[in-house]
């Protein structure tokens, strides 16, 4: 990254105060959804943003390993699989009590982060990927095949959770405040940690693992102990799914959607602490926004996705650390500009049509931009 | 015994497919570094463009004959607009603009083609059944596919060993900067690896058709497959991909035939069923931990890395 | 006086390459031992196995008494082995201060602390700030270490090393890529903590060895062909022979 070179590039309190103040508000705002929901008796909203707040959760853990501690996990999604099953399985065979399931998930869930983790840092760099993906495949399979739970079809969860009279989860925003208060809590939770001496390890070994064992760090200790605690937050956020959809199946935890929680956390800024939740609730309200205008949403989200990697590097953390509000204006107009022609236009062929036309040329541009760049950095 | 040699040939055909899209996944990564997740999708295209041209041409050979060099373009034009400035990026960047490129390639497909899939019609001539073995008939299209994915094999083993590109080829995956010190043009020698690693997944893809449905998503699973073999392999090696793609071919055409029989003896068939394949797939995956494990750079790392 | 480290018959192979051979060497208390060779002549090596990453194919080695040949990296440095790299390998986000008080951290017991902020930690910020003072780059604590120059670079690897307070500070070529003017700087410092700390000093640049070493050893080929004070290292005709020839001709 070129801002390597500026002092800048360490993000010091005054840098990232930006968005620290936004990621407050942001986690304020959310706390507000049930009551704009009654308000603009839109019920839908706060199905969403349960999503999103869910999701934010798996995000934020798989941000204190990928982001903070260098461990690119391609297999994430298997502890949110883990979590939802263990309650989905008890609940199947009548245990509703929450104090049983939800503790047991968690521990469930770590104990197989504990094994992924075991093997997996045996290895470096793209084998790591590899590794982490190939084992939470298995454990996908394992959901394909446990046929006495549905199998591939998966299973339904006819009782939530029983918090005994403290909590009911059927009511709504009674469980979205249960979502939210985790977030804030797994939030918290990693802004300590990241900062303690642990973390200073984790990020110490993101840098350069070899040297910190030749200053006396038994470094994998450390990064399994990221590692287990990563997969026990997204096993509680496993939970939290098959609680609020009420079913859980092999497809939650799909490669694929360990991908989307990547691109959560590399769209949101890896290794900063709001990083992740901006990063979800970008990711699903695109999706939201988008698959309104065009079934084929993805055919924009698909080269956008390209476009950060490439270009935005540091995510939406990073434009505003680096007091690029340019930047995420530009974005902001380019979505309202397409919200207009989409307005304007109702058919369904000349948009995603034209959307596709406009993503390449972006594309073009960027890439010629680079490459003149490149040449200029050369001479 | 007769059934043991057909499932055998099963998944001597599976392993065939694999390998042609593993050996352009393997060089990719080999030459360039790159771990390329789209190339599950120009499997995927190669397909459809084969369901169209043949439907066009009404002949499959014509069609597959169209496919290959569409195919062929589309890696080169993904190539030159978007991959080319990731070949310098961490694995993280390139997973990550590929997995983005997946996303658009399969809507792209549903775009274009629909989402309900499409049928490839093979000749009559190939829709019947050959003699392999006196007493074992077995399907001529698939009997097609082995020889094809033989050739190729044999095609890509000359080109490696004994041709000019082939020698670049191995000397870029054991050490890149040596290449480009010897002044080889090393951007259209990427662009070149790429369009043959393209090539090789639509012929894959557009031979699979026939046998599955062509559809959305239809590259995803092999995909993930495919980069089994090559990590299993050894990164680079061609060698190393194509006994990796037979073992896992083999193992899991072997695993989904045999293993509902053992399990049907103490389960109800469909719950045999639904384990077996589970269990086929998952003992690949386990094949790949042991062997990161025990040998983490694979079985046959290329020379140098 | 005691030895800090005792190697005795060292031997590495790779291949059919033997990068150490037959090596023995010692160290005494608070001195500082130059080891100096051609190129080529296995000093990497012999730093590798020293601090534990490459094991040897034969040979022991002791430190303050205790058998460590078979002793892992970190073990090692928790007893108090320090090393600087060859390649400067600091942490590049971190800032000078956070990549000493980690250096601290690393040596003041487990790290499985998870709630207490470590930047506000005395224990890890005080004696960190103090060696950066040792080597005098106190003004630049609260930089990023990536914006530091090379020659900063290279001192903040030595407060990293002092920082652990070690028994034993292995420089792996502190002089190599800078300026006379850096090199000078480095030799003063080196000077200032000369005593306290026991030193194995790998280096080129003859006038730093010259000027720092109490006893200098001569690795040709992995073996150790001389070992002895400056003066009987520049007299001795083997070692002018095998590699000081030119460059004594040339003083």
């Amino acid at each position: 990254m070129s801002s390597a070179s500026h002092s800048s590039a360490a993000p010091t309190a005054d840098s990232t105060r930006l968005s620290f103040i936004v990621g407050l508000v942001l986690l304020g705002f959310l706390g507000l959804i049930p009551i704009l929901s009654v308000a603009f008796e839109d019920p839908f909203l706060l199905t969403l943003f349960t999503r999103i707040v869910i999701m934010a959760i798996a995000a934020v853990s798989l941000n204190l390993i990928l982001g903070y501690g260098g461990m690119v996990s391609f297999g994430h999604a298997a502890y949110i699989g883990v979590g939802g099953y263990t309650v989905g399985i008890l609940a199947f065979h009548g245990v509703h009590a929450a104090w049983i399931q939800w503790p047991l998930a968690v521990l469930i869930s770590g104990i197989v982060a504990a094994l992924i983790g075991l093997l997996s840092l045996r290895t470096k760099g793209i084998f790591f990927i590899m590794i982490t993906l190939a084992l939470s495949q298995l454990v996908y399979y394992l959901g394909n095949g446990a046929f006495a739970y549905g199998g591939d079809d998966g299973l339904n969860i006819m009782k939530r959770s029983d918090f005994g009279g403290l909590l009911n989860l059927d009511n709504r925003p009674t469980f979205y405040y249960l979502c939210w208060v985790i977030l804030l809590a797994t939030v918290f939770f990693v802004h300590r940690t990241v900062n303690s001496r642990f973390g200073m390890v984790l990020q110490g070994a993101k840098s350069n693992d070899r040297r910190m064992a030749t200053i006396g760090f038994p470094v994998h200790r450390y990064q399994l102990t990221a590692f287990v605690l990563a997969g026990m937050i997204c096993g509680l956020a496993g939970v939290l799914t098959a609680t609020f959809t009420g079913f859980i199946s092999p497809a939650m935890m799909h490669w694929s959607r360990s991908g989307d929680l990547i691109v959560m956390v590399v769209l949101g800024g890896m290794g900063s602490l709001f990083g992740p939740v901006f990063g979800t609730v970008a990711f699903l309200l695109l999706e939201e926004v988008l698959s309104s205008w065009t079934e084929y949403w993805k055919i924009v989200f698909g080269p956008l996705l390209v476009l950060v990697v490439l270009f935005a590097r540091g995510g939406i953390d990073g434009a505003m650390v680096r007091g690029q509000a340019g930047t995420l204006l530009a974005g902001c107009a380019a979505f309202f500009l397409l919200y207009g022609i989409h307005t304007a236009y109702e058919d369904e062929w000349l948009i995603p049509t034209l959307i596709l036309v406009a993503a390449c040329a972006l594309v073009w541009v960027a890439k010629w931009a680079v490459d003149r760049k490149k040449a200029a950095s050369h001479d | 015994m007769l059934l043991i040699f057909e499932q055998f040939l099963n998944g001597l055909q599976i392993g065939l497919l694999l390998f042609l899209l593993a050996a352009g996944l393997t060089l990719v990564f080999g030459i360039m570094d790159m771990v390329n997740l789209a190339h599950g999708s120009l499997y995927m295209m190669g397909a459809y463009f084969a369901a169209v041209f043949t439907e066009w041409t009404g002949s499959f050979f014509l069609g597959a004959a169209l496919a290959l060099p569409a195919g062929a373009l589309l890696g080169i034009a993904v190539e030159v607009i978007a991959l080319r400035t990731l070949y310098t990026r961490d694995h993280l960047d390139q997973v990550l603009a590929t997995f983005g490129l997946i996303l658009f390639f399969n809507e792209l497909a549903r775009l274009m083609f629909g989402a309900g899939g499409m049928t490839i019609q093979t000749p009559d001539w190939l829709q019947g059944q050959i003699m392999v073995l006196p007493g074992l008939p077995y399907p001529s299209y698939r009997f097609l596919i082995i020889l094809v994915g033989l050739l190729c094999a044999a095609f890509l083993y000359v080109l490696v060993q004994r041709t000019r590109l082939g020698m670049l080829i191995r000397a870029g995956a054991s050490n890149r900067e040596m290449v480009g010190a010897l002044g080889v043009n090393i951007k259209q020698l990427f662009t070149l690896v790429f369009g043959l690693g393209s090539a090789l997944a639509a012929l894959a893809g557009l031979m699979a058709g026939p046998v599955t449905t062509v559809q959305i998503g239809m590259g995803d699973n092999i995909l993930i497959l495919a980069l089994v073999v090559i990590v299993i392999g050894g990164i680079g090696s061609l060698p190393g991909a194509f006994i990796a793609a037979l073992a896992i071919g083999i193992i899991d055409t072997m695993g989904r035939a045999f293993l509902p029989n053992i399990l049907g003896s103490f389960l109800s068939p469909s719950e045999a069923s639904t384990l077996a394949t589970a269990l086929s797939s998952m003992l690949i995956y386990i094949l790949m931990a042991a062997v990161l494990v025990l040998r983490p750079a694979g079985l046959f790392p290329a020379p140098g890395r | 006086m005691t030895e800090v480290l005792k190697v005795s018959n060292l031997v590495k192979r790779f291949g059919g390459l033997t990068a150490t051979d037959n090596l023995s060497l010692d160290l005494r208390q608070g001195e500082i031992h130059a080891v100096i060779g051609p190129n080529g002549a296995g000093k990497t090596t012999m730093i590798g196995q020293l601090i534990g990453e490459l094991r040897p194919d034969a040979g022991t080695i002791h430190f303050m008494g205790q058998d460590i040949t078979a002793m892992p990296v970190h073990q090692r440095s928790a007893s108090g082995i320090a090393r600087s790299f060859q390649i400067t390998s600091i942490f590049q986000n971190f800032t000078a201060l956070d990549n000493v008080a980690l250096a601290v951290q690393a040596h003041d017991g487990h790290s499985f602390r998870f709630w207490a902020a470590a930047r506000k930690d005395k224990s890890l910020r005080e004696p960190a700030l103090q060696a950066l003072e040792q080597v005098g780059l106190a003004h630049r604590a609260d930089i990023t270490a990536s914006a530091l120059s090379h020659g900063e670079h290279r001192q903040l690897e030595i407060a990293m090393a002092l920082a652990t307070k070690p028994k034993l500070l292995l420089l792996d070529e502190p002089m190599a890529g800078m300026g006379p003017e850096d090199s000078a700087r480095m030799v003063r410092m080196l000077q200032g903590i000369k005593g306290s700390v026991t030193i194995l000093l790998i280096e080129h640049d003859m006038d730093a060895v010259f000027a720092l070493a109490d006893r200098i050893t001569v690795l040709v080929y992995g073996h150790a062909i001389a070992t002895g004070l400056p003066d009987e290292i520049r007299r001795n005709a083997q070692v002018r022979q095998a590699y000081l020839g030119d460059e004594a001709a040339a003083e």
